[in-house]
């Protein structure tokens, strides 16, 4: 297994009270899997990307649980140590591209700095590394001397995937990569997350996007409030989903190629600060029952997770 | 109801001093460039394209926050773009916008009971107690409780429920013609579906008129008669939504429409080449040509026509595919 996560809680300390992010969760990836974590903000799909790989700021803290990846113990190690497996191990490619580049900076000065700082090369071939890299992501090698503002969005996000791919990370975590582009410029970005992923990387999408998690990845994991409340196979899960909150979300997003209404989830998720008692997801539940009110269990069901009473098993 | 002919909305591009006095020509970002289509009674039209295609910029038009640099906008019947300005601030109660931002759209330090009443006064409907009942019955409809949202502040509601108040502050006012763009593209996905039910009721309870803008033709599917697909200011396929979606004419169109994420996992690919052209270079001849795989040598220099009956599209070879 490349990366365990076992019993997750990140948590963030603020003036309303204490916040778990990510309430206890688990999940692991094996090489060349590509595993779509999806919800809605606030879900805490982000924050267990950035718990994997360490960027919890304070308020928050990572209040419990472990991180297995490639035979270490993430959460334990120092940050010195970690600092070698961000971007080196485990790469990452954010929402805005902005974040990843410097707009003073030409692309290729940027992608030959990363490389220089992680593995042991000369300038002159970080540069040729550099270009061969753009050229994977379908950019001319000679935007080496571009500077970001001179890129489209679409452009920059593919050099931050460039840079992230160029020290050759075995997982790749992509935080809502395409949120802020076009569906064409989507599509190659996503083109591109397969490409990685056939080369042995394992890749995590966080997207908010079902469809695209159903059509790109071969696990889906839904959260909701905090916790995983279903995670199996892609394309089970989106035909057959069983917790009620993943039925009614597909249920309630439209599909270009399907001819069905749609039906509105009721009400709207929890403060975190006051989650509802038992399962989060009862007040906005069609099926809740009386049993509710308790933490449901999270159950194996014929290979899938569910955390519903419905799928408790006598 | 509506009808719009050969509308255009060109920016003139900004130069420092020493550009203007080197160069003689002066740079158009061309918008919308002659764009022309009609909106039945009750119709809803769904106007999609990427960023930066003009789809905006049209709805902005139409509902008045810019004036157009050509053509002309008829409502029903009537010449919009020649009016006085008493008669336009009349007309202006019929046609209502819903932006896509309800962050932006609400004022911080009013009330949220205070936006739809303000709404009522601006064009002289009701004041004082009535307008108080009309906002209160409203927010009701609107699934904000009157009693509970009346009095609260912007700062106190969510996304969602802020894009409720701006879709009652357009309705209240009873507009035979709204123009939504993008209403559900910064809400979260949980609450889409309920937005969009709500704009489809008042739909059928005021007939109305509506020009749906969207980047995502899953939700235009959804609620348009109609679909135009608009490339760098051109409507390029304009027809019924089946039509359009399950046999595009127009290769934008096909790519467009296989690049849209589904549960159905993959289906046909329509290639598209390199990125979207500069609006201040518009490429000669059809302007899709240096992206289109099918394009041959009269592409590059004729552009095409948007023809057709019922389902028209701007191409010299069009596709014949069905999805």
């Amino acid at each position: 297994m490349l990366l365990e996560v076992e019993n997750l809680t990140t948590l963030f300390r603020t003036k309303r009270g204490i916040i778990k992010a990510v309430d206890n969760v688990s999940l692991s990836l094996e090489k060349g899997d590509f595993i779509s974590v999806v919800g809605e903000s606030g879900c805490g799909k982000s924050t267990l990307a950035y718990s994997i790989i360490r960027l919890i700021d304070s308020p928050g803290e990572i209040a419990g649980g472990k991180i297995y990846f490639d035979g270490k113990e993430l959460t334990s190690l120092s940050e010195e140590k970690m600092r070698k497996v961000r971007g080196k191990e485990i790469g990452m490619v954010f929402q805005d591209p902005m974040t990843s580049l410097d707009p003073l900076e030409k692309i290729g000065d940027q992608i030959t700095e990363t490389l220089m700082e992680h593995i042991d090369v000369t300038k002159k071939e970080a540069w040729g590394i550099a270009r061969e890299m753009l050229e994977k992501v379908g950019l001319p090698p000679d935007r080496v001397d571009s500077y970001p503002h001179q890129l489209s969005g679409g452009q920059r996000q593919r050099v931050v995937i460039a840079m992230a791919v160029s020290l050759n990370p075995k997982l790749l975590i992509a935080d809502e990569p395409t949120t802020a582009l076009d569906v064409i410029v989507q599509e190659k970005i996503m083109d591109l997350l397969n490409e990685m992923r056939k080369e042995g990387r394992a890749i995590m999408l966080i997207t908010h996007d079902f469809a695209l998690a159903a059509e790109s990845s071969d696990r889906i994991a839904v959260m909701y409030a905090g916790w995983i409340v279903e995670m199996g196979d892609a394309d089970r899960l989106t035909k057959e989903p069983m917790h009620p909150y993943t039925r009614g979300l597909i249920e309630s997003v439209p599909d270009v190629w399907v001819d069905r209404e749609i039906k509105p989830l009721p009400g709207f998720p929890p403060d975190l600060a006051k989650p509802p008692e038992g399962c989060r997801f009862r007040p906005r539940c069609p099926l809740a029952t009386e049993k509710c009110t308790k933490e449901p269990p999270g159950v194996e069901v014929d290979g899938r997770y569910v955390k519903c009473w419905l799928f408790e098993v006598e | 109801m509506l009808k719009v002919e050969g509308l255009k909305k060109y920016y003139p591009v900004q130069k420092s001093s020493i550009e203007v006095l080197l160069t003689k020509r002066r740079d158009f970002v061309r918008a919308v460039d002659g764009v022309t289509f009609d909106v039945q009674k009750g119709e809803v039209l769904s106007l999609v394209g990427e960023s930066g295609c003009g789809k905006t910029t049209t709805g902005r038009i139409l509902v008045g926050l810019e004036t157009p640099t050509d053509g002309k906008i008829y409502f029903k019947d009537k010449e919009v773009t020649s009016m006085e300005k008493d008669e336009l601030r009349r007309l202006r109660k019929y046609i209502q916008m819903v932006f896509q931002d309800p962050y932006a759209s609400l004022n911080p330090r009013m009330k949220i009971g205070e936006h739809l009443e303000d709404s009522l006064a601006v064009h002289g409907i009701a004041e004082g107690e009535e307008a108080k009942e009309m906002a209160m019955a409203m927010l009701d409809r609107v699934g904000l409780p009157g009693e509970q949202f009346y009095n609260r502040m912007p700062y106190q509601l969510s996304g969602g429920q802020r894009q409720r108040v701006a879709i009652a502050r357009a309705m209240i006012l009873k507009p035979e013609f709204v123009v939504a763009d993008e209403p559900v593209s910064m809400i979260d996905v949980s609450l889409r579906a309920a937005i969009l039910d709500l704009l489809m009721s008042f739909r059928e309870e005021y007939d109305l008129s509506m020009i749906f803008i969207t980047h995502d033709l899953s939700v235009a599917r959804l609620v348009g008669d109609r679909i135009a697909v608009m490339y760098l200011g051109k409507i390029v396929e304009i027809g019924e939504t089946r039509k359009v979606i399950h046999s595009p004419r127009h290769p934008y169109t096909a790519a467009l429409l296989s690049s849209v994420p589904s549960f159905m996992r993959r289906k046909k690919r329509v290639e598209i080449i390199g990125d979207i052209a500069n609006p201040i270079d518009i490429p000669s001849g059809c302007r899709y040509h240096p992206r289109c795989p099918f394009a041959r040598d009269v592409c590059r220099k004729d552009e095409p026509e948007l023809e057709g009956d019922r389902h028209l599209f701007a191409c010299h070879f069009p596709l014949e595919l069905t999805f």
